[in-house]
């Protein structure tokens, strides 16, 4: 791996995200009013609210996915400059998705190519950063499937013939064979069997911690963001309606409709 | 001599909990609680049930917010009021100088024991074998049987997670360390392990802060004890 994919400092003082007054209507509907949050190397942000309350709009804006009504969301470049992310061309934004950038779907099937195999899978994104050593890309094709869990010998295999967490975790490896330094992801581990979800949970946050990356994850499933998350944010009607430390708006939550959140969740 | 430093201010603290869905009742906590602790301190909260302990250890580690007043930390050349310290900085300040030891074990179900506890100190910043090796010290000492270190600890007993979290919150070297019941249980022999841990600490000079109902633990560990009921919001 070059030093330039190295993974940053998690110390690091300056944010790697602002995002600042971000919204967008549908017509004369709110999606999302006005968010603004910091995000820091190593840190994860939690986005939870019901269906319809702004977290996907919200996740769609930050991965230029949809254009904002109005908002800025700036990223720290890997040369250090700070830019606005809409006021990069279609080429940079490209590339930056591609590398420093990834997102992880909710549905894998979405993220991944399905018929290509689980080895082209991972390395097609090294490709797009100029690697064509076919034994090199293979190489690092098949550490990132053992870093995620996923036998080797499936590594010609397409993900079609994957189960659900297989498939999940390949799309983590997708994302972060290019070491990424920001990953957004959309209910990761929604629709896994319980079991599933325990493992991918506890792979991702040791993976988070190893790498140092920045995440923000949407979840509906506050256990979820209870094991992942440092930092929560609810939403509502597409506003932030509450945030801080997640422990504390989980254990201490002072709006009527996050208390009323966290006493819906059914105790085992 | 110079007395030892205060790593701990607690300063006309208030808090009460606002039950939006019981019709915004009121419920009051604590009120103008004010105590120090000093480096090489122990000192426990007592009182009877519901008078507020556990909750004025939460505010102390920033886990509940507080209405009013101060909970000043030391951190190295700064001071770092949880009250009104951004996420960010509370995460940096549990991360090297404020630990909790809550009553429950509250981890990812495949995580194995021992590498909850190594966690806990690569977490602080000591180097991986260096955190292996206090892991298995104090896994020894609070007689975790070693066939378990490498079992995830969903299934084991009350007695065993309990030991699991102990050994978690004592492996690194914070100076804070806030222990929520640690002791409530475990059997005579680990009772006294944890003692002899607390002890330890309070050489080490960490500033101590915790409750215990077990009597004999309280009066071998203890320095002072401040009666919470005399701050309790609904007297």
């Amino acid at each position: 791996m070059s030093a330039a994919l190295l993974a940053p400092e998690a110390d690091d003082d300056r944010p790697l995200l602002t995002v600042s007054g971000l919204t967008k209507y549908y017509g004369e509907r709110p999606g999302c009013l006005d968010v603004g949050f910091d995000l820091h190397p190593g840190e994860v942000l939690a986005i939870v609210g019901e269906s319809g309350s702004g977290k996907s709009t919200l996740l769609s804006l930050l991965a230029c996915r949809l254009a904002p009504t109005r908002g800025t969301i700036r990223y720290r470049m890997r040369n250090g400059a700070m830019r606005d992310v809409m006021s990069l061309t279609e080429a940079e934004r490209r590339l930056l998705m591609r590398t420093d950038w990834g997102f992880v779907h909710q549905d894998a099937a979405q993220g991944l190519r399905m018929r290509v195999s689980a080895g082209a899978n991972v390395g097609e994104r090294l490709m797009a950063l100029g690697q064509r050593h076919y034994g090199d890309i293979r190489a690092q094709a098949k550490d990132w499937l053992q870093r995620v869990e996923i036998d080797t010998d499936r590594i010609d295999d397409p993900p079609r013939s994957f189960s659900g967490g297989m498939r999940q975790r390949l799309q983590i490896a997708r994302n972060l064979v290019t070491a990424p330094r920001l990953v957004l992801m959309d209910e990761p581990t929604g629709g896994l069997d319980v079991s599933v979800q325990a493992r991918l949970l506890d792979l991702l946050r040791g993976l988070v911690a190893d790498l140092g990356l920045a995440v923000v994850i949407v979840t509906h499933d506050l256990a979820v963001a209870r094991l992942v998350s440092h930092r929560l944010m609810v939403m509502r009607q597409g506003s932030v309606i509450e945030t801080g430390l997640t422990d504390q708006v989980l254990d201490d939550p002072r709006e009527p409709y996050t208390q009323l959140l966290v006493s819906s969740v059914l105790q085992v | 001599m110079t007395p030892p430093a205060t790593l701990l201010n607690v300063d006309r603290v208030g808090k009460s909990f606002t039950m939006h869905l019981q019709g915004g009742a009121l419920l009051p906590v604590v009120q103008d609680v004010s105590f120090d602790v000093a480096a090489g301190e122990c000192v426990v909260l007592g009182g009877p049930s519901g008078a507020g302990k556990s909750s004025l250890l939460k505010i102390v580690y920033g886990n509940y917010r507080c209405d009013s007043g101060s909970v000043m930390v030391r951190d190295g050349e700064d001071t770092i009021d949880v009250a009104a310290a951004s996420p960010r900085r509370m995460i940096r300040l549990r991360r090297t100088r404020l630990a909790y030891v809550s009553q429950f074990l509250r981890v990812i179900p495949r995580v194995s024991a021992i590498d909850i506890v190594v966690q806990a100190a690569v977490e602080f910043g000591l180097p991986e074998d260096e955190g292996r090796r206090r892991a298995r010290d104090l896994l020894t000492r609070l007689n975790v049987p070693e066939q378990l270190w490498s079992l995830a600890p969903a299934t084991f007993s009350g007695g065993e997670q309990q030991r699991i979290n102990i050994a978690r919150g004592f492996v690194a070297d914070h100076d804070v360390l806030l222990l929520d019941e640690p002791t409530a249980s475990l059997d005579a022999v680990n009772r006294a392990a944890v003692v002899d841990l607390i002890l330890t600490k309070k050489r080490r000079g960490t500033a101590l802060l915790g409750i215990f109902h077990d009597e004999d633990v309280r009066d071998r560990v203890a320095d002072r004890v401040v009666d919470v009921t005399r701050f309790s919001a609904a007297a």
